[in-house]
């Protein structure tokens, strides 16, 4: 019997040569990750056990992300035990402000994940590096402590859920919109424990900005991992990254799935997910007048190149709408200074938006534009739970980013066609 | 180990940010998280629960982030178990690895309302209503999750492994 593409990665890392869904295994970590919310916790669970070295040095990534630059006190002290953590431990991968990113966009953009690797991270978003076809997941904190101690995590062995893409792609429509259409399809627990596997020819043609995007919202869908296997993208974009050698697997032809899902994608549009679940989903054709008053183009879903080179073509020339603020987040330092070489931090400001230093910020309610009672924000990122970025009584509507600039440009949700 | 204590009955996919929202998450301190614990899905939840205390839920339970501060809030505000007719994955894994002990049962789910006396026992995996005189059953865990329950949590679990190794 065949294995699935994560099946393979797992079997892999736990020296076994076959691994069925449903198996409880001990598998070897590539990587461990944590940020300022959640190693703070991990890192005084790991001194507990009085060791005086990590697992490995090279194999831990610590970023601040979430409340820096430092948003209070509290947080302040929160990032200071993470550095001093890292120093004493001699922590290779711990980054600065200043060199800090959002966790999901920085770790791929420094080569620590390959291909066929096996990451996990005390961050839900984790799930991100399955763009580059490695198994990582989100776990919590005392998960990445133990991590942090034996380099190993136990691990289920996830059932797969293969989802095929196919058909050209409606201008405008993204990976953020396949994988909002695909939790629209199946809900936010659609694919609770399980493996998402994203294939067909329209995956071949997404950018890796666009994958990322997708394999990020496989855990909004309940997801254990989301994986696209490695192809000629995928090698391009670890090259001169990634320095260390690694494996590519994809799925055997034999493999099991416990369901198969296609798509047309021709008949997807930009869509829009309502409050308060990323499972409300609406083309963008049928949202209705919503008027807004944040947008936030940002976060590890869609702070990328691609993310903001999309937002400023719409908003080249063009101001935002009077009753709105815009807040434009570029997902690390490399993104940012790529963004104004290319003139685009030029346009946001010139149309009116802010532009802040990397952070997750409003994404979480943490800081940089929270919603007071009422509001309504459209954003690029990820959740819309209550409460998410600020009042329990706001609200955030999940979208694309060139419909958030078109959103903020019109000052409620809209289609890109609107403005062109 | 037996749990006894009032039902409070929530709904399908609540999330992490409804069970510890993101504006508290500057400090890991159970006591202090305990103030806040479900507030964006009940604001009187933190004044009204007491010791021994039991969440009933839906399914989906603590969907969203990876936030350990989740079920560490809800252990801190005395919260005995939580039944659910189904978790979210990170939530059960830092569930597990914390010591909060959590029952999937969807019978309960269903039938257990707001204000029940609900016993619980662990070891049997079985939920008695005391209020209706009705009783349930919960899935057990597997052998390997039952090791690190009964070593007191994952931490304690990796301690005795590493001491043995060396
Ligand atoms: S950007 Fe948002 S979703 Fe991503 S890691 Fe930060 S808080 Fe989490």
């Amino acid at each position: 019997m065949g294995m699935t593409i994560t099946e393979k990665i797992l079997a892999r890392h736990a020296g076994l040569d076959f691994v069925e869904p449903g198996q409880l295994i001990e598998a070897d970590v590539d990587m461990v990750l944590g940020n300022d919310i959640t190693a703070p916790v991990a890192i005084k669970e790991f001194l507990k056990l009085g060791l005086d070295e990590v697992f490995d040095r090279e194999k831990i990534a610590l970023v601040p992300d979430h409340f820096t630059p430092n948003k209070d006190i509290p947080s302040a002290e929160q990032v200071k035990v993470v550095r001093e953590f890292a120093r004493k431990y001699g922590i290779k991968n711990y980054f600065e402000i200043g060199e800090m990113g959002v966790e999901h966009c920085l770790l791929p953009e420094k080569g620590l994940v390959a291909p066929g690797e096996l990451v996990i991270g005390a961050d839900s978003h984790t799930c991100t590096y399955g763009a580059l076809g490695a198994f990582s997941t989100g776990v919590g904190s005392t998960d990445m402590a133990a991590a942090m101690a034996t380099g190993k995590v136990w691990l289920k062995v996830p059932p797969s859920l293969k989802f095929i893409f196919y058909g050209k792609l409606q201008p405008w429509v993204s990976g953020k919109d396949l994988i909002l259409y695909t939790i629209g399809d199946i809900g936010v627990d659609g694919a609770r424990y399980k493996a998402m596997e994203f294939t067909g020819e329209t995956i071949s043609s997404l950018s890796m900005d666009s994958r990322f995007s997708m394999c990020n919202m496989a855990i909004e869908a309940g997801g254990k991992n989301g994986i696209i296997a490695p192809d000629e993208k995928t090698l391009e974009y670890v090259k001169g990254r990634v320095k260390r050698s690694f494996h590519v697997y994809e799925s055997d032809s034999d493999a099991v799935y416990e369901e198969i899902y296609e798509y047309d994608t021709s008949k997807i549009e930009p869509q829009v997910a309502f409050p308060h679940l990323p499972e409300n989903t609406k083309p963008i054709s049928e949202v209705g007048d919503v008027k807004i008053d944040q947008v936030v183009i940002g976060s590890c879903t869609n702070g990328r190149m691609e993310d903001l080179r999309t937002a400023a073509d719409i908003l080249r020339g063009r101001k935002v709408h009077p009753e709105v603020r815009v807040i434009i987040i570029p997902g690390t330092q490399e993104i940012y200074l790529q963004a104004l070489r290319e003139g685009l931090i030029e346009v946001f400001i010139e149309a009116g938006c802010a532009v802040s230093t990397p952070t997750c910020g409003p994404c979480l309610g943490g800081h940089m534009g929270i919603l007071a009672k009422g509001e309504k924000a459209v954003a690029t990122t990820n959740r819309n739970f209550v409460g998410r970025m600020g009042h329990p009584e706001s609200e955030v509507y999940l979208s694309n980013p060139a419909v958030a600039a078109a959103s903020a440009v019109l000052g409620r949700i809209a289609s890109p066609e609107e403005v062109r | 180990m037996e749990f006894e204590g009032r039902a409070f009955k929530f709904g399908d996919d609540i999330d992490t940010d409804a069970i510890i929202p993101a504006r508290y998450l500057n400090t890991s301190d159970p006591k202090e998280l305990a103030k806040h614990c479900m507030e964006d899905a009940d604001p009187q939840f933190p004044k009204k629960v007491k010791p021994g205390d039991i969440i009933v839920a839906g399914k989906n339970f603590g969907c969203g982030s990876s936030r350990e501060h989740a079920p560490l809030a809800i252990k801190g505000a005395g919260v005995s178990c939580v039944i659910a007719e189904s978790f979210a994955r990170i939530f059960y894994r830092n569930s597990i690895n914390i010591g909060l002990p959590i029952f999937e049962s969807p019978e309960a789910s269903k039938r257990i309302q707001d204000g029940d006396m609900v016993r619980v026992n662990a070891e049997e995996g079985l939920i008695i209503n005391l209020t209706r005189g009705e009783s349930y059953r919960a899935a057990p865990f597997p052998e390997f999750m039952r090791e690190i329950i009964s070593a007191g949590g994952l931490m304690q679990y990796v301690a005795e492994r590493m001491k043995k190794n060396v």
